[in-house]
This record gives structure tokens, sequence and C-alpha cells, in this order.
């Protein structure tokens, strides 16, 4: 499988790049997320002494910047390739320029550039210093150093790479259109592009976000994910111990996504005015706090 | 004398955060070298994305010695005393102590030398202090010690530190320390990928000689020259020239250790966007730079800075540029077509949902206002109501399009060629563009009296806000930037010769704001009732306020073109001057009197008489007021005073209301012969308390007379 002639070769190459230095190959979350970060796989994973490294792909939801498939490079539901290195390694930069190589990226030909990027997620109380990582002008991956997650001190710090996959297939393969991509590198009648497997689900999608989705179940079902969580944090605490332990911190933040997947169909509908929106992040940072905190007296999250 | 080399060399840091970073480096190493008695010769600090460092040259090898003396107890004093001040002091036996005597007798003093240390030692403090409390404007931690409390931070992770120290002839020692885990050294590294390996350097020379055989321009400036004049070359070449953007050039100079220029080229069928949108979208976002044609219209090439030479002299990054450029033109085109498709004022209704500021209303309210205010200045300035009203509307509609969404800083400019589009008057379309001007202190200033309509609606708008809830600026804090809406309307006043009564434009403002917006929650509620009442009386001091505060721009403007400010206050302390254009001319008309002999004794004149008055006001605990009594008059002087007195009155006020100054001031200038006379020959304080309370009215005569043209009071000399 070349990483430069199939979208999956792509998808391939990286998870052998990045197991082979130790890290854990996950699967994707099996809910709707934004972003990789989502991942309690990152989110929690980050906070708290343990040390860690995964990767993983995460297909990443944006109601908004669905085009019905009409634009060449925006959709609704793509893939970013994860990375998350716990503590960040002292040499993180060369693993990355090493990655990129991996994929068919030669810095000998290729001007590839760290630009000051730094990350910030609202509604995950997260933020990070770090670049965007150009190739030939290109946008191709985010790197953050994490400094605060769910409103905590990360100690130690984690780096997170995010390979924009979709981006960097288009630029390793000289495709302009994503849809044009090559998903199983094969030609002829066997060649499958990326428009035979998502182009009718981005139409479809599109009409869903702006026009149909329902928002009174929307606004029910934010209001109900918000409570469970609350309902899962609160009857997460150990009664029985005097030790503050939490033992359901990842179900009750599987509601957290879930009440910001819904919060981001709302806002694509465009049935949240601004001063509410506002509102809504704080609502989805409580609950991500929370969850961190609830994190952080577990055994993952502890150290102990 | 020795020469001081460091480096921190680091992973990327911040393009925009270099310049400062090198100058705080600077500064904070040689202050703290001077504190410590080191004085150096001279200091240079380089900057590139990988790298901070700083050269200082000619520093002593050694701190000078010095001997301090401290100050013990008295001779005599309890053996407890005695020895705590030996103990203090470093001293075997109180014999080594001086004796010296004060006021109050006898007591110790110990001299203590204190020897110079070598410099290298108080560097290795100086440094590792330095950078643990650099100062970025947002720093991080990283890697295995960030579980630490307490570990290092800096701009991006730090990976290694040279200091070396020596003169000249020698070998550098290395300075020894240690920060964040990081032990200082003497080796840096080349080019991230053109020449990676480790670099033993010794010296500035050597250090900056070095680097640039490992492909690293370690000046900035060198940098940004090197960019500037291959991207002229290149651009010249094809028969271009080069748009230059200085601020795109210090950047892209932030970006690459190593500039490599190249250039592109896109559609032509791209150039149908605004030239404008096609550089906002090349300069944000890939950062290269365009290039005009001889007709100064953009042509279809850009001209990108990458940090390689590449093994095929740039044939991929090229490429690759082009394809981002033109998936970027593409969008910008597409934004820009949807846009045409939306008339502007079908945008309006959307403003009703956008919160301009919570104290202050929607979006809409305020265009409403200002729609209204520059209908009530159309007359005054010399524009067309309709017109006025029309652009006023439509003047922030461009704001919800998209692409001024994605480059907020075509606002205006966008407005203004989708006004045009739909077939908008030309005076109108300009006033849209022209509505933000002055931007800056360079900006150019709006002539067409619609557009100054606008402009000096929208401005006085905003700051007739932010005075009613009380957001004014403090100190260095404008978020709203109120001092350049304030300034923009003084210029624009000045430079198109407006008369304008800011005072009732401001009061009347402020009712309808009142009106408009009931949500001036500031307000407390009574206040809001008396406004809802008196639309053009009480507003709670804000027009005098913002008056004070015109006032003020007014002078530093002033100022800055060379006018005294105490001039301004001498006229601005004369009751309800508002209209800035006749201050102005007032203030001039003055400068020149005061320049010539008979201003500047008249001047003197009245000073004196101020300050007898204010003596023997003082003393007689009441003030001399009225017409003096003419039969009281003793002397002639007192009478050709008096005279001189009520003809120049006359004639200067007349000489104001017709705003000939200049003939004002010739009038105050016929008072100067008989003041002098008068203070010449008159004895003020005369033995008859009549005649003396006499004189001292003429006196007060002499200021309330020249108050016709300013407060003499205020001006200084």
């Amino acid at each position: 499988m070349e990483p430069t002639r199939s979208f999956q070769g792509l998808i391939l190459a990286l998870q052998r790049f990045w197991a082979d230095r130790g890290c854990v190959v996950l699967q994707p979350y099996d809910m709707e997320v934004g972003a990789g970060t989502f991942h309690p796989a990152t989110t929690l994973r980050s906070l708290g002494p343990k040390p860690w490294k995964a990767a993983y792909v995460q297909p990443s939801r944006r109601p908004k910047d669905g085009r019905y498939g009409e634009n060449p490079n925006r959709l609704q539901h793509y893939y970013q390739f994860q990375v998350i290195l716990k503590p960040s390694p002292p040499d993180i930069q060369d693993l990355y320029l090493q990655s990129l190589k991996a994929i068919g990226i030669d810095t000998g030909l290729h001007d590839v550039r760290f630009v000051e990027d730094d990350w910030e997620s609202p509604t995950l109380g997260a933020w990070g210093l770090g670049w965007e990582c150009w190739c030939d002008g290109m946008e191709v991956s985010q790197f953050t150093y994490f400094q605060q997650v769910a409103g905590f001190e990360c100690a130690p710090v984690s780096g997170e790479l995010t390979y924009g996959l979709e981006r960097l297939a288009m630029y390793v393969q000289g495709v302009d259109r994503v849809y044009d991509l090559n998903f199983n590198g094969r030609e002829g009648d066997e060649k499958v592009s990326y428009g035979d497997v998502f182009l009718q689900a981005e139409k479809e999608y599109s009409r869903h976000n702006f026009e149909h989705a329902d928002t009174d179940m929307l606004f029910a079902q934010f209001k109900m994910a918000e409570a469970a969580c609350g309902k899962y944090l609160d009857a997460g605490w150990d009664k029985t111990s005097n030790a503050r332990k939490h033992l359901m911190a990842l179900p009750a933040y599987d509601q957290c996504i879930k009440a910001s997947h819904v919060f981001n169909l709302l806002d694509a509908r465009g049935v949240i005015s601004v001063t509410e929106r506002q509102s809504y992040i704080l609502r989805v940072r409580e609950l991500a706090k929370a969850c961190g905190e609830a994190w952080l007296a577990t055994e993952g999250g502890s150290g102990s | 004398m020795p020469d001081l080399l460091l480096e921190f060399f680091s992973e990327e840091i911040p393009a925009r955060m270099q310049a400062k970073a090198a100058e705080d480096l600077r500064k904070l190493i040689t202050d703290k070298l001077v504190a410590a008695g080191l004085v150096y010769e001279g200091a240079r600090s380089l900057v590139t994305p990988r790298r901070l460092a700083l050269a200082v040259q000619g520093i002593p090898a050694r701190q000078p010695d010095i001997k301090d003396e401290r100050k013990g107890p008295k001779v005599g004093a309890p053996e407890q005393a005695i020895a705590g001040f030996l103990r203090a002091a470093g001293l075997a036996s109180i014999d080594q102590a001086k004796v010296q005597a004060d006021k109050k007798g006898d007591f110790y003093v110990a001299v203590i030398d204190k020897p110079g240390r070598a410099a290298i030692e108080v560097i290795a403090e100086i440094v590792p202090d330095v950078a643990k409390n650099f100062p970025w404007p947002k720093a991080m931690r990283w890697g295995a010690s960030s579980a630490t409390p307490g570990s290092l931070s800096w701009v991006r992770p730090l990976h290694s530190i040279v200091a070396t120290f020596g003169p000249e002839t020698e070998d550098p020692e290395i300075v020894r320390f240690e920060v964040g885990g990081i032990a200082s050294g003497d080796t840096t590294r080349g080019h991230r990928f053109l020449s990676p390996g480790a670099i033993k350097v010794r010296r500035l020379e050597d250090y900056l000689d070095k680097l640039e055989k490992a492909k690293v321009v370690a000046d900035p400036a060198r940098r940004a020259d090197i960019i500037l004049t291959e991207a002229k070359t290149l651009a010249f070449a094809q028969g271009f020239e080069l748009v230059e953007d200085a601020g795109l050039l210090a950047e892209v100079a932030g970006l690459v250790e190593w500039p490599v220029v190249l250039m592109g080229s896109f559609d032509e069928s791209f150039l149908k966007i605004p030239g404008e949108v096609i550089r906002a979208t090349i300069r944000n976002n890939q950062k290269c730079f365009v290039v005009k044609k001889p007709d100064a219209s953009l042509a279809n090439r850009f001209i990108l800075t990458a940090n390689t030479e590449a093994s095929d002299s740039g044939a991929a990054i090229v490429a690759g540029n082009e394809r981002v450029i033109r998936a970027r033109l593409s969008d910008a085109k597409f934004f820009y077509e949807t846009d045409l498709k939306i008339k502007l004022e079908d945008r309006l209704p959307k403003f009703s949902q956008i919160v301009f500021h919570e104290k202050l209303g929607t979006q809409a309210q305020r265009i409403e206002r200002i729609e209204r205010l520059a209908a009530e200045l159309a007359p005054l300035v010399g524009a067309d109501v309709e017109k006025t009203k029309r652009a006023a509307r439509l003047a922030k509609t461009d704001l919800l399009t998209e692409v001024v969404g994605e480059f907020p800083e075509v606002q205006g400019l966008m407005g203004k060629y989708y006004a045009l589009a739909q077939g908008e008057n030309a005076s109108v379309a300009a006033a849209i563009e022209e509505h933000y001007k002055p931007v800056g202190p360079n900006d150019g200033v709006p002539s067409d009296p619609v557009s100054v309509a606008v402009a000096l609606a929208d401005k006085i708008d905003t700051l007739v806000g932010f005075w009613a809830i009380d957001e004014k600026p403090t100190g260095s804090k404008d978020p709203y930037a109120l001092r350049r809406a304030a300034l923009g309307v003084i210029r624009i006043l000045l430079d198109n010769k407006l008369r304008l009564r800011l005072s009732k434009l401001v009061a009347k403002h402020y009712g309808v704001m009142a009106g408009l917006v009931p949500a001036i929650h500031a307000l407390s509620s009574a206040k809001k009732d008396v406004d809802a009442r008196d639309k053009h009386g009480h507003d709670g001091g804000v027009s005098s306020d913002l008056l004070a505060f015109f006032a003020d721009r007014l002078k530093v403007q002033l100022r800055d073109h060379g006018a005294r400010h105490d001039l301004v206050d001498a006229v601005f302390a004369l009751e309800g001057q508002d209209d800035l254009l006749l201050i102005v001319r007032r203030v001039e008309a003055l400068g020149k009197f005061l320049e010539t002999d008979d201003g500047k004794n008249l001047l003197a004149g009245v000073k004196r008489a101020s300050n007898i008055l204010g003596i023997e006001e003082k003393k007689d605990g009441r003030a001399f007021a009225g017409a003096p009594d003419a039969s009281l008059y003793a002397q002639d002087e007192e009478r050709a005073l008096a005279t001189a007195v009520a003809t120049a009155k006359a004639e200067a006020s007349a000489a104001v209301a017709k705003e000939d100054f200049a003939a004002a001031m010739s009038a105050m200038a016929k008072l100067r012969p008989p003041v002098d006379a008068f203070f010449d020959k008159v004895k003020v304080n005369a033995d008859d308390k009549a005649v003396r309370e006499n004189r001292l009215k003429l006196l007060a005569e002499i200021r309330e007379a020249t108050r016709a043209v300013a407060d003499f009071s205020r001006i200084e000399g």
C-alpha cells in the first residue's frame, strides 16, 4: 500500500510508523465528535501523571462545514489521524518529520515549516501552544503541546499531533478535489475514489445538518445528555472509600461528547443566537471540567 | 576585554514575538551587567525562528572592588549590640571598626572590602535568572520535567544554550550554568534540514560565520533584506513590480533561517476578484507577496519565501504553493460571487440579531442612530441628505458578507465594490469605504461631503455611546479606540474647514441614544427619566466631559504640529468653546500675537495685573469686580487705561463676532502702551482705600477685556 497512491495506504503508513514508535494503535471512538482531541484517549488520558502513547484515526464531524459535496476542500465528515505522546518526548519534532517522510514527503524537496498556531478548545476548557505544520504552503498538521485540559494543568505536558488526512492525501496524490482521491489504490474498474465512498454522504448530511435535523429533538437531547452527565458523575463518586475515588468518569464523559455534538448540530441549524451560543459552550465546558475532575480520581487518571 | 556570546536554541519561535524577544534579551542581560558593575562596550542581539542570541562586547574580566561602610552602634553600647554588629559586618573584633562622630556622639563603622568577582561567575548567575523570568507574551511547559511544579517555561521547548566568555585573542570559556535541566555549552545546530549537525562556536564573528555556512542567516534585518532584494529582482525580471509590504516582510523573515525566494503564478481568471481580496488571501493565508503590472493592477503572480534549498531548485515547492493558492483564490472567488448575489440593503434585517455592545443595543439600533445623526449633519457639511442617509444605512452591511467575514481588513472597501456593483451613486459607494477614515495618523481624511457626514456620525455615535455607559479610555487602555475616533472627528473638521457646534450635537445625540436604547443600563433610572423629558438638556455631564476629551485630543494634535498646548488651554478656558475650527483659528492668531513685542508685553502686563489682584483679593478676602468709578481716577494714566480697556473690549468683541481673530489681537495690542504707562506711573495700593479699590477694579477690567480673546492666565511664560 503506497501512501502516495491511496487514502488507505496513507492511513496504514501512519499507523505503522507510530506503532513502531511504541504507540498503542487504537480504533476510532464510537461516538460522533468534532475532532480527534475529544476521544477519551486524548482528552482524559492527557490528564494525570501516567505516561501514555497512542495513535488512531478519528472520523470528525463538523456539521457547519458541510457544502453539499460542492466544495473541493470542505467536508462535514472527515478523518483526522491523531497521535498523543505523554510526556512530550524531546525529539517529537523529529519524529513528526520522520512520519512525513514515511508518507512520502521528502524534506529535501519540500518546504516544511512550523508556523505559530495556538490551540484552544473553549468547549473542552483546553489550550496549548504549538504550530500548524506547513508543507509548501499547505497546512498538513496541527502540533500542540497541551498546557491545560478540562481546566486542569497538564502535568506532564502531552504532545499532540493531528494530521488532516484528506488534505495530506490530496497533497501526496496531487489531487485538487477531495472526491477525486484514490481510496483503495487500484486503477481502472477496481479503483474506488473518496467520492465513491463519501460524496453521497456529504450531500445527505448537508441536507440534514442545515435543513432537517430535528431541532426540538436536539434541544431535548442536549438537556438529557447534560443531565445524564451530571447524574453519572454524582453516582460515580465512591462512597464506600474515604479516598476520593471516582468509578464512572468514562460513561459520564460520553454524555459530555454527546452534548458537544448536539450543540454543533444546533449551531449548524442556525437556531442558537450569538449570546446563547456562548452559554452553550460554557455548559459543555462545565461538563468537560467535571469529567476531567472525575477522571483524575480514577485509576487511569491518578497513577495509583 | 572579553566578549560574551549567548544563544538559546529552541523549537520554532512565533515570528511576531521575535523582535521583542531579541530586544528584551539585550536589555535584561546588559542592565544586569551594568547593575553588577560590569560596564560593557556594545551589545547586539540576533534572532531566527529557532534561536535567540546575544553578543556583548567589552565586558571587564572582573567586577571593580568596592568598599562598603556599615554603620554600627554607639561607642560604649551594650556588649550584646556590639557583638551583633561584629557578626553582621563579619569583623573579628571591635578594633577592626573605625570610630566616627556625629551630632549624637561617637559610633562604630565597619569598612568591608568587597573584592570584585570574576565576570564569568557573575554572568553565570545573571543568565539563568533572565532565562527563568523571560517575558515571553505566552510561555509553555513541556516534556517529562513539566510534571514537576516550577519547571522552566519558554516560548517553545528549549533544547540547548550556548554561553561563551573570553577575550578576542584566546579561546573563550564556557559560562557554566544550568537552566531547566539544560547545561550551557558551546555547541549549536545549523539549518534543520540543510545542515542539522552540531557546530562548536566561539564568539560572535565565528558564530555568524559558521551559522552562515550551516545555512542560517542569524541577523533578521539581513534576512529581510535578502528577501526584499530577491523578490524585487524576481518581479523585475518578468516585467513586474513587487507590491511591498513591510509587515509581511518582517513576518516572513521570522519564518525562515535560510530564505529562498521563488515565484509562482495563478490563473488569470482570478484577477476578476478585487485586487485587495487577492492580496489579502495571498498575504494572510499564505504569507506571500503579490506583484503588479506596469499599469498598477495585480499580475497573476506571487512571491513565496521558502526556508530551504530544494534539490529540484524549488519546482515542487512552487507547484505546491500554486495549488494551495489556487484553492484559496477559488474560495475567495466563490465568496465574492456569492456576496454579489445579495443586495446590501437585504442584509440589514440580520443586524437586529447582532449585539453591538450589550449596553448599547444591537447593530441595527446603532445603524439607525448613525443614519439619523448623519442626516442631521448633512446640511451642516454640505452633503445631500438623501445620499447621506442611504450611505449611512449601507455603511456597515458589508460586515455580513463572506469576503469581509474572511478578511476583516477589507471592510468598507468591499462595501464600496458591492455598492457600485448594485448601481449605487458614486458618493454613496465612496462613503461606505471612507466612513471608517481616518484609521490612523497617516490615513487620509474623507473630503466628499457624504463621506464626511457618515464618518462624523459613525465616530460621534461611538464616542457618545461609550461615554454614556462610562467606558472611557484610561491610561494605555482604549479597547474601543475612542482616542482614534475623537482624533478622526478633529481631523475631518479641521482638514475640511468645517464649522460645527459639538456640544449641542453631542447633547442631542445623547438624548436620542437614551430614547432609542432605553437599555443604557449604566444610567440610573432617574437620569433616564430626565433624558426622556428633555432631550437637549441634562446628560449627566456627558457632553462637557466628552468636550474636554476633544480638547485633550486637540491639544495632542496641535502639539504634534508645533502649537503650544497652553494656548489651547487658554482658548478652551473661555465659555462655550465647542467649535474646533474656530478654536484652532483663535489659537493660531493668539500664537502669532504672542510672538510680537506687543503680545509679549501685554501678556506680561496682564499677568502682573492678575498677580497683584490675586494677592490683594486674598489679603482682603474679597473679589474686586464691577465697573470702576470714573470720578475716583486721580491720574491721567488711569483715565487713559480705562478708555483703552473699553475701546479694546469693544473692538475685540466686534472682531471676534466677525471671527476675525487677527483683528481681535490687534485691538488687544492697543492696550499695551496704557497698561505699561499705568504700571509705570500709578501706585495701585494707594493709601486712600476708595482709590485703591478703584484701581484694583481697573486691573480686573484688564483681565476681563483680554478674555475676549483668551484666558491669559493659562498662558505660560
